[in-house]
């Protein structure tokens, strides 16, 4: 697992750590019993605050998404399995959603900015679920 | 003891009649790495002094490791000796004895303190590439940070506090030095409380930070929580600009550009970006702030 931070996105670091595990959850990069890399690790070759990455790796384990074996460190769970399902599914829907915005002319930055709206627009009006990440 | 390494409460202290602090709330939670920023001359450096009782407050209390290093009673001389043999220190100005070398000031400082890492002397020397054998005054601005930074480190320090650790060092050089800190950090659970004016260093390795202006904490806590909270939003018209007569609690500050209004938020965001939708012929986006918009929103309205 290789993490990436996007420093001037403004987004809190460890909702960005949480992202990215979810995201290679769900494309299957990281699979049920994978390991991940230890907190030093994580902290030393990203330069960030090692209490942020155990913030990131506590809300996973608090989702379901990871195990965090004492000593020995953090483990893809089972149940991952099943989002990622459901995930693959999702992308589809989203896949040509895109196609059909793209075909009428909207470029990527608009496209971002509709989607994320919308998005935005949901969460006030409570239409989404419980699972939904962003705001703690 | 409390969960705090360093906890002051209504710090006071005037040079001359004029107020340096005035009533600085302050606490460090233990094991955290906390960013202090402000402006020159915000009291930043007068509070690490005074931290360190190498000056006297005129009135509130400042505790580390839980010792009071404000009670002016017979012992506070002992305490701060005591307290100050805990912390490893950068200073802003990096005075170290000139006419010692690289070697020199190492063997005379390891004497001072019981607990001196000489396996963390050795890694930090190799690291950093500094040469044994030559004189203080011949060093590079950067090496004499890193030099400081070795000898607060291999003292075995329970609190490092840092006076602008990265400044005059050159990107490598900084990369360097944050990556260590964090390392330590990782490892040995070691407080920081260091101050900075790069705030895109600060956002990278500070966990809480404090905004300190003109002697007064006005802005403190965890920073994802901080990053959490505040939001900007924009908020595009279709025809005529028309604002609420009041927005509702949460908006720090308004701009409008033409048909644009820009809004800082610093909680509350859904009610702020309903009220938005509300008004006639609106498009609310909604934006994450960085930890440089929230310093100068503070630092400027103050």
């Amino acid at each position: 697992m290789i993490f990436r931070l996007n420093q001037s996105s403004g987004i809190p670091l460890y909702l960005q750590l949480i992202e990215q595990v979810k995201h290679a959850v769900e494309t299957g990069a990281l699979r049920e019993g994978d390991q991940l890399p230890t907190i030093r690790k994580v902290a030393v070759d990203l330069v960030m605050n090692p209490n942020t990455v155990v913030r990131a790796y506590r809300e996973l384990e608090h989702e379901g998404v990871l195990e965090l074996k004492h000593g020995s460190g953090a483990f893809i769970k089972e149940s991952a399995g099943g989002r990622a399902r459901v995930m693959r599914k999702a992308q589809a829907v989203v896949q040509s959603a895109i196609e059909r915005l793209a075909s009428l002319g909207l470029a990527e930055a608009e496209l971002r900015r509709v989607f994320e709206n919308e998005l935005a627009q949901a969460r006030t009006e409570g239409r989404l679920g419980a699972v939904t990440e962003g705001k703690p | 003891m409390s969960d705090y390494i360093i906890e002051t409460n209504q710090l006071w202290k005037s040079f001359k009649g004029q107020p340096a602090l005035r009533g600085l709330d302050l606490r460090v939670p233990a094991g955290s790495i906390f960013g202090f920023l402000g402006r020159n001359g915000a009291g930043k450096t007068t509070t690490i002094k005074t931290l360190m009782g190498l000056l006297r407050a005129d009135g509130g209390t400042a505790r580390v490791f839980g010792t009071s290093v404000t009670d002016t009673d017979g012992t506070l001389e002992k305490r701060a000796i005591e307290v100050r043999r805990r912390i490893g220190f950068v200073t802003e100005d990096k005075e170290l004895y000139p006419y010692m070398t690289v070697e020199q000031i190492i063997r005379f400082t390891r004497p001072f303190f019981p607990k001196w890492r000489d396996d963390l002397e050795q890694r930090y020397l190799k690291m950093f590439e500094l040469p044994p054998k030559k004189k203080i005054p011949d060093l590079s601005k950067g090496m004499r940070s890193k030099l400081m930074l070795l000898l607060a480190i291999s003292r075995g320090a329970e609190l490092l506090i840092l006076d602008e650790p990265t400044d005059g060092l050159d990107p490598a050089a900084t990369e360097d030095v944050l990556r260590e800190l964090v390392a330590i950090a990782a490892s040995s659970g070691t407080t920081m409380f260091f101050s900075s004016h790069q705030l895109s260093e600060v956002e990278l390795i500070a966990d809480h930070i404090g905004i300190i202006e003109q002697g007064k904490m006005i802005v403190a806590g965890s920073l994802d929580d901080m990053k959490a909270q505040y939001q900007r939003l924009q908020v595009v018209f279709t025809n005529s600009v028309e604002m609420p007569s009041r927005w509702v609690g949460g908006v720090e500050h308004v701009r409008q550009e033409g048909r644009v209004v820009s809004i800082l938020a610093s909680h509350n965001v859904d009610a702020i970006v309903e009220q938005a939708r509300a008004l006639p012929g609106t498009a609310v986006e909604r934006f994450p702030v960085t930890l440089k918009e929230i310093f100068l929103e503070h630092v400027r309205s103050n």
